[in-house]
């Protein structure tokens, strides 16, 4: 019996062995490459400077998407979404401060490694494998909302009034696309602050952009490198944080946790291992006359 | 040496005034339900963008799965540490276990928003995305449910060995012993299943990565998850005895519980041990010391799982009933605020936003434990669940 009971003991560290190996990113992960995109990954170049708030963006997304005019920013009355919301896929919002003043424009971000994509179970966000184009499907959406925990943007937005809602976000106006056609946004634009591009040929203008006039601009790209890289990309004369742009390290946003599946579920050997141990346990400590017997 | 169960039915009426209190909840709790399904989660939640996830995620799945972890931790120590002195605590915690993860099922399905579309996670296989905790939470709960109900299964049939009815009592008669052989199996599986799908609670939160404030962002989570449903499992089954022992007139098993207890009060300190020793590792403990609300809640979630520890260390002190169901009811609410903080209070979506639960959200909640603590009123009254005590009122039993 002593036997045993030592066995099971063993039995019961190899077990949290497993769970606290698995709890720490193995090194080979946190050395791993940045992500590429995909060669002809399509993205958005803003260029702060540039916008002049005129919202037209805002209207022609709200038209091309079919979504419905939002008035519950400015005295419920006038279409002018404040922000991000299941109506509005894409605001100009206005910062204003010590640093200056600055128009910004938010939308998805389109995320080289995008984190709703790794949260979500059967895939009803998925990433474009040629455009890198985070799109939605809704018949592969159950509403979890895991997404938008996930998203370090905050960037999906769930229709909270409707008794069946759905995820709404940026798709690049990808139907747009299929025809032919450009974004709404940059389509509209009327100064070009925000333009449409593959993303290495728009990552190129913005690095211009900034080499010519060094002392207008911020001296980085946001999105190069945030979070593992972005497809829509900004230049800003403010600081990027004061847009609301997070400050993201290098690392994809989804790394720490997709580690840790992928370390404790590598095969699903250790789940099937702690069966067969579990099992052989058990198996032993009947026969040796311990458990009850009386057992379902 | 070897502990055979004498489990009975303990019979007595069901309708007393204090289960009419509780199908009152249950029935408010219904007609909210309803209302949710018809106008939506913004019309009765205080969910919002910012906060996603609320209290039925919080409270029902996430803690209430923990607080259902009583089947895992005692059939751990019964059949895995082979400490067949506590085979009697099995079928209440297999019972409070198959209750407690399907009423989070029940919450679940009320908090996704295309609730008619979840039969596809687990049918669209080929549509599964590993990398997502959430699929194995879902698929190893489903799972888990169904597995703690063919665990209870003997007990419930058991009862239709000798029964008038013909199929009743052929199905008893050929499923008892045939589950009964199959057991090993079944159990392992509903061992594995909870250790895979508690841990990955923890890392659920992971994901927000950036958004997770320092304190609670650790690769450590899902260990920390994995060990305090262990302890709250105990908690609960030692809750539930004395519940029992009260509300059956039975004679409590204090003697078994303290020794339970001197078990668990050692893994309490071991928790706060790790999560100290994660902090010092991380560079973050001195921002335990900050004093903003977040670092109160870590101290005060240690304070409160050190308690109990503290509570339980002196043997005459475990082998007071009281004393043993109050310290378990500090454990209980010790990891049950780890839990509500990992998943409201460390999770940050910006300044902008708040949430504090709904009456309707608060309310449906109770209406859920209203229905659990019913069923397992019914359950054991009716079924062979209980053992060792017998029923102090004779009336009682009459009137079964």
């Amino acid at each position: 019996m002593g036997i045993t009971r030592r066995a099971a003991l063993r039995t019961l560290l190899a077990g949290s062995a497993v769970a606290a190996s698995a709890a720490i990113p193995t090194e080979s992960a946190s050395a791993a490459t940045l992500p590429t995109p995909p060669a002809d990954a399509l993205g958005l170049l803003y260029d702060a400077t540039l916008c002049i708030g005129c919202k037209t963006c805002v209207v022609a997304c709200q038209d091309a998407n079919g979504l419905p005019r939002d008035t519950s920013g400015i005295d419920y009355k006038y279409d002018a979404p404040v922000a991000l919301s299941a109506r509005a896929k894409n605001v100009i919002k206005l910062y204003k401060g010590e640093e200056g003043e600055s128009f910004m424009k938010a939308q998805c971000m389109h995320c080289v490694d995008p984190a709703c994509v790794s949260a979500c179970m059967i895939g009803a966000l998925t990433k474009n494998r040629e455009t890198g184009i985070v799109s939605y499907n809704v018949d592969y959406c159950v509403g979890c909302r895991y997404c938008e925990i996930a998203c370090p943007f905050n960037v999906p937005k769930f229709e909270w009034a409707k008794a069946t809602p759905r995820v709404v976000k940026c798709e690049l106006c990808r139907e747009r696309l299929a025809e032919g056609k450009e974004p709404a946004c940059t389509e509209v634009c009327p100064r070009h602050a925000v333009i449409f591009g593959k993303r290495a040929e728009l990552m190129q203008e913005a690095k211009r952009r900034i080499a010519a006039e060094p002392d207008k601009y911020q001296p980085r790209v946001y999105g190069e490198t945030e979070g593992g890289g972005t497809q829509c990309l900004y230049i800003s004369h403010v600081p990027f944080d004061t847009l609301g742009l997070p400050s993201l390290d290098d690392r994809p946003a989804p790394e720490l946790a997709r580690s840790i599946q992928h370390t404790v579920y590598k095969g699903f050997i250790a789940p099937v291992a702690l069966y067969g141990v579990l099992a052989a346990v058990m198996l032993r400590n009947r026969r040796g006359g311990q458990a009850p017997e009386d057992r379902p | 040496m070897s502990a055979h169960v004498h489990a009975a039915p303990v019979g007595g009426r069901m309708m007393t005034p204090s289960a009419r209190a509780l199908f009152a909840l249950f029935g408010v709790a219904m007609v909210l339900v309803a209302w949710r399904l018809i106008a939506g989660l913004g019309a009765t939640t205080a969910m919002n963008d910012g906060y996603p996830f609320g209290l039925w995620i919080a409270f029902d799945v996430v803690t209430g799965t923990a607080l259902a972890c009583g089947g895992y931790a005692v059939a751990i120590l019964v059949y895995i540490l082979n400490r067949g002195q506590y085979s009697p605590l099995v079928r209440p915690a297999l019972l409070t276990s198959a209750l407690g993860y399907s009423l989070a099922g029940i919450g679940v399905a009320l908090d996704v928003g295309r609730w008619w579309d979840l039969w596809r996670v687990p049918v669209y296989f080929w549509r599964w995305n590993l990398n997502s905790a959430l699929l194995e939470i879902a698929l190893c709960i489903m799972a888990y449910v169904v597995v703690l109900w063919i665990e209870v299964a003997p007990f419930i049939l058991e009862k239709y060995r000798d029964s008038d009815n013909l199929t009743l009592r052929r199905v008893s008669r050929s499923a008892v012993p045939a589950l009964k052989r199959a057991s090993v199996w079944i159990i392992a599986l509903g061992l594995v299943l909870p250790t895979m799908h508690q841990s990955s609670l923890g890392t659920l939160m992971l994901l927000a990565n950036s958004r997770l404030h320092e304190l609670w962002r650790t690769p450590m989570v899902p260990l920390f998850f994995l060990l305090t449903c262990v302890s709250m499992g105990y908690a609960v089954v030692v809750f539930e005895s004395a519940f029992s022992s009260v509300a059956f007139k039975r004679k409590p098993e204090t003697a078994m519980l303290a020794s339970l207890a001197a078990v668990i009060a050692p893994l309490q300190v071991v928790v706060v041990l790790l999560r100290i020793a994660d902090l010092a590792m991380r560079g973050v403990l001195g921002s335990l010391f900050s004093g903003d609300i977040r670092s109160n809640m870590v101290i005060l979630e240690l304070v409160l799982f050190l308690a109990p520890a503290a509570m339980l260390m002196s043997a005459s002190s475990r082998r007071n009933l009281g004393h043993l169901v109050r310290s378990a009811m500090v454990m209980m609410f010790a990891g049950a605020l780890y839990r509500f903080d990992v998943f409201l209070v460390a999770f940050n979506p910006g300044a902008h936003w708040s949430y504090f639960p709904s009456v309707p959200e608060l309310l449906v909640t109770v209406g859920l434990v209203a229905a659990e603590v019913l069923a397992y009123v019914f359950i054991v009254r009716n079924f062979p669940i209980l053992s060792g005590g017998h029923p102090a009122a004779p009336e009682r039993q009459a009137a079964s």
